[in-house]
């Protein structure tokens, strides 16, 4: 009798035969272990849930009253014939990367990752494994990131230019992960910091479960441009530009994301400072990530797949593209990360 | 290169026209004379000489960053710029480098004459001392191309600005043949009575579309119009026994049409026209198709100056008698014009483009409508007392031109932008019916908006059905309005037609596939305005 395969690709999801459950599925089934939560992969309509402890208050703040399970890092569960256990991501806080064993053989399922410390999110693990399952949102050798501490010091630069020429800086940035990233990289010496309502509720998650987030002031209908000189706002990028932020004046758009990395992109973007920061792993680091896992077989989901899968293929490594309807870092929409 | 890359992140790092402008004129005040002559020459277009092919430079990329070509070649395929590409893919340089850009201009000059080992050995050290930015720029030095956001009325606004000087004359100025180991700052920007090179054409006016109707530009009298031709603008000079021709873009094009070698035989020395190079034959003036075949060619043979001959179809007189006369009124170079054209020999290469006479506006809205039949996009606005200014200004000279054709098409193939459009689906192929077949027709990749790009990419991802490579080919499910100015039969094409500027006029979210358009009606254009 052949074995099945520890995961299976399948229609609505990546599935592990032997326990019976899928990981980040895009269409309703009874068991899904969730990554994190992202609405690309925490999708609404499974009967039951399980994810990290970490990762649960935003779960339940974004899809509502599910059934959900929750498990610390690193505890070891059996479902069925699988023995499972959630490893830090380094993607966003509470994210995880899920080991899979049946019979001796694992598979991690990485969800989205980085490799660096970002200061909030517990920081990523590598994992020894036979297949690894990694994204290749960056996976081009032009991606390469730089230090978390020279972008934070170009954002803070331009947070007291803007001041002094009397223009408010807005910034766009993802309101899970990325914005409260950027919260912990801001200097609460220059001014306050308001935050949009799509910012401000995530925040305030994160910030009560014992994340160590500055303060921010939540913007309502009431504020006023005036209300708070020297101020910085951090706003979902669909508000950049909007009739939301033309109560500031005269603002200096900026926007943070791995894409700023090409010019072609800010230029379309056309804001006024772009900051390359990515909670993905830049071509570097997914390198270093699969090095680390020590795995023979790669899968790789979202992203340049195909360029990343015969660079790895290249190298020496047995590795594959698998279709999945996870969506990476879009430049654009609010809807995934 | 350190000042010259401030430079160009902060005009790069800026949407705001009034940002760019100072920096570029703070530039023009501090950096070293032959920087800025540097600047302003790559900034117009002007480029060093080649230092190598740009295959080499990928080769020599790829090895220095330890990647195999195919990878560089991908990766350039998604940023679109291959300068940007190698500076992003190199392992990080040091910055360490003060040299300034006249500096590298002129190294890489020299190594065209070194062996290639040794070239490549000059390039790896070039980037290994340089930041990315630096690294960047310098690439561009190699590859050409400085598109960066500085127009050339940017540019002359900020020398204005620099010396004190009038925009229009700094525009003038820069015109020409000129290189910067031909001339000096000072020779170039500062000198009065500038020897002007005789070949110097005048900075082209150019015109906006008409986005309102033409009442609002008030009493018909006051205006002249004529009709839009649909061939290249060009500016004859004729000056010291010579002649020049160029093109819009600034392009000398003199031996492309040897043509208008004749012109100096039939119009006097000191002679500036403004027209339209058109292919004119015994059945008159031709579509933009006929002056396809002429364009770009260098040699020309006898055969073709037979079967496309171009005439320039005159519609201004910028110079008279070696006087630069632009600031007359419209009317009066008119006049003047049509007196130098006036009893040409059929033979002569040039040839009046004739007034559109008019009463009301209704009457010209009426003769509007003839345009295709007059081989024309439809006419030109011109207020009688404007002077001839520099540069596209709104307000005395108008494009009215014919609303395009269109036709109602289904989007069978995507495939995704490069550069600025890096990551959305942005070029499309497009289908009409034949029968229960969809038959591709064109492809179209711009007017849309940002938003309805992103939408549309968000479909294609979910719709794929299959792959070749860059291109796929989704569910034919969409209706677009395509709009294009012309129709050619081709041959390379399998519908058996060519478009002229096809673009997505509108996404017809209301019309079912079943009711895109024909092969038929396609071929109903093609007969009516092929
Ligand atoms: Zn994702
Ligand atoms: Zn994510």
């Amino acid at each position: 009798m052949t074995r099945d395969p520890v995961l299976t690709f399948t229609d609505r999801g990546i599935f592990c035969p032997a326990g019976g459950f899928f990981v980040d599925p895009w269409r309703p089934v009874d068991r899904a272990l969730i990554t994190h939560g992202h609405a690309d992969h925490a999708r609404p309509g499974h009967a039951r849930y399980l994810a990290t402890e970490a990762a649960a208050p935003v779960l339940h703040h974004r899809l509502g009253d599910i059934t959900l399970e929750t498990v610390a890092y690193g505890a070891t569960l059996r479902i069925g014939d699988a023995l499972v256990s959630f490893h830090p991501a380094g993607h966003v806080p509470g994210s995880a990367q899920i080991r899979i064993e049946v019979a001796g053989e694992v598979w991690v399922v990485s969800g989205d990752y980085k490799v660096v410390a970002d200061g909030l999110s517990e920081p990523f693990e590598p994992v020894r494994c036979h297949s690894f399952i990694t994204e290749s949102t960056f996976g081009l050798p032009v991606f390469r990131w730089p230090t978390q501490a020279d972008v934070a010091a170009r954002l803070n630069q331009w947070w007291r230019e803007s001041v002094a020429e009397g223009v408010t800086p807005v910034l766009g940035a993802y309101s899970l992960g990325k914005a409260q990233r950027l919260l912990a990289m801001l200097d609460p010496a220059i001014g306050p910091i308001l935050t949009h309502g799509a910012v401000e509720s995530t925040t305030e998650v994160l910030r009560r479960q014992g994340y160590a987030l500055p303060d921010t002031v939540h913007v309502t209908p009431e504020t006023k441009g005036t209300d708070h000189p020297g101020a910085l706002v951090l706003a979902p990028p669909s508000a950049l530009g909007s009739t939301w932020a033309r109560r500031f004046g005269k603002v200096s758009g900026g926007f943070a994301s791995g894409w700023m990395q090409l010019r072609g992109v800010r230029r379309r973007r056309a804001v006024d400072r772009g900051f390359v920061i990515s909670d993905h792993a830049d071509w570097t680091g997914l390198l270093w990530a699969i090095e680390q896992t020590g795995a023979e077989n790669i899968y790789v989901t979202h992203g340049y797949t195909d360029v990343f899968t015969r660079y790895l293929n290249d190298s020496g490594w047995n590795a594959a593209v698998v279709r999945t309807e996870y969506e990476g870092e879009t430049t654009e929409s609010e809807s995934a990360e | 290169m350190k000042r010259f890359a401030q430079l160009f992140r902060e005009i790069d790092g800026s949407t705001k026209t009034t940002v760019k402008v100072a920096a570029l004129a703070d530039y023009f005040r501090d950096a070293p004379e032959t920087d800025r002559l540097w600047t302003v020459a790559l900034f117009s277009g002007r480029r060093p000489r080649r230092a190598t092919t740009t295959t080499r430079l990928r080769e020599w990329a790829a090895e220095r960053a330890g990647l195999p070509l195919w990878l560089l070649e991908e990766s350039y395929a998604i940023v679109g710029d291959l300068a940007e590409t190698i500076a992003l893919l190199l392992p990080p340089g040091e910055s360490v480098d003060d040299s300034g850009l006249t500096f590298w201009i002129n190294a890489l000059r020299d190594i065209s004459n070194v062996s290639e080992e040794d070239r490549k050995d000059f390039i790896h050290r070039a980037w290994d001392q340089l930041g990315t930015t630096e690294r960047f720029l310098f690439n561009k030095l190699i590859t050409g191309g400085f598109r960066i956001g500085v127009s050339q009325k940017l540019m002359t606004r900020a020398l204005a600005q620099a010396t004190g000087r009038d925009e229009a004359e700094m525009a003038h100025r820069l015109m020409g043949n000129w290189t910067p180991e031909t001339t000096s700052w000072h020779e170039l920007i500062e000198a009065e009575n500038s020897a002007a090179d005789a070949s110097r054409p005048y900075p082209f006016y150019l015109a906006y579309g008409l986005d309102t109707e033409p009442k609002a530009l008030g009493p018909p009298e006051d205006w002249r119009a004529e009709w839009k031709w649909d061939g290249i603008r060009g500016q004859l000079v004729l000056r010291d026994g010579s002649h020049f021709l160029w093109s819009r873009g600034e392009e000398l094009i003199t031996d492309t049409f040897p043509e208008f070698a004749r012109a100096i035989d039939f119009v006097p020395d000191g002679t500036v026209l403004d027209g339209e190079i058109m292919v004119w034959t015994a059945e008159g003036p031709q579509s933009f198709n006929a002056l396809q075949k002429r364009i770009g060619r260098k040699t020309v043979s006898k055969k073709l100056l037979t079967d496309a001959p171009v005439e320039l179809c005159a519609y201004d007189l910028l110079e008279e008698h070696g006087t630069d006369i632009r600031d007359q009124p419209f009317a009066e170079r008119r006049t003047r014009l049509e007196r130098l054209l006036a009893d040409l020999p059929r033979d002569a290469p040039l040839r009046l483009s004739p007034p559109v006479d008019f009463g009301t506006w209704e009457d010209l809205a009426r003769i509007r409508k003839g345009a295709r039949e007059a081989t024309a996009e439809g006419l030109m606005l011109k207020r009688a007392d404007s002077p001839y200014l520099a540069g596209r200004k709104k307000g005395d000279w108008w494009k009215w031109k014919l609303d395009p054709l269109t036709i109602d098409a289904v989007m069978i193939y995507a495939q995704s932008g490069s550069g600025r459009r890096a990551n959305l689906f942005t070029d499309f192929t497009f289908a009409v019916w034949n029968g229960n077949d969809l038959v591709p027709f064109t492809k179209a990749y711009s007017g849309l908006s940002d938003e309805e790009f992103r939408e549309i990419t968000a479909w294609v991802r979910r719709n794929t059905r299959q792959k070749f490579g860059p291109v796929r080919q989704v569910t034919p499910e969409h209706v677009f309005e395509i709009a294009f100015e012309g129709i050619q039969r081709s041959t390379r094409h399998k519908s058996g037609v060519a478009l002229r500027f096809p673009r997505m006029a509108r996404w017809r979210r209301d019309k079912p596939v079943q009711e895109a358009n024909t092969l038929d009606d396609l071929k109903e254009m093609l007969r009516q305005y092929g």
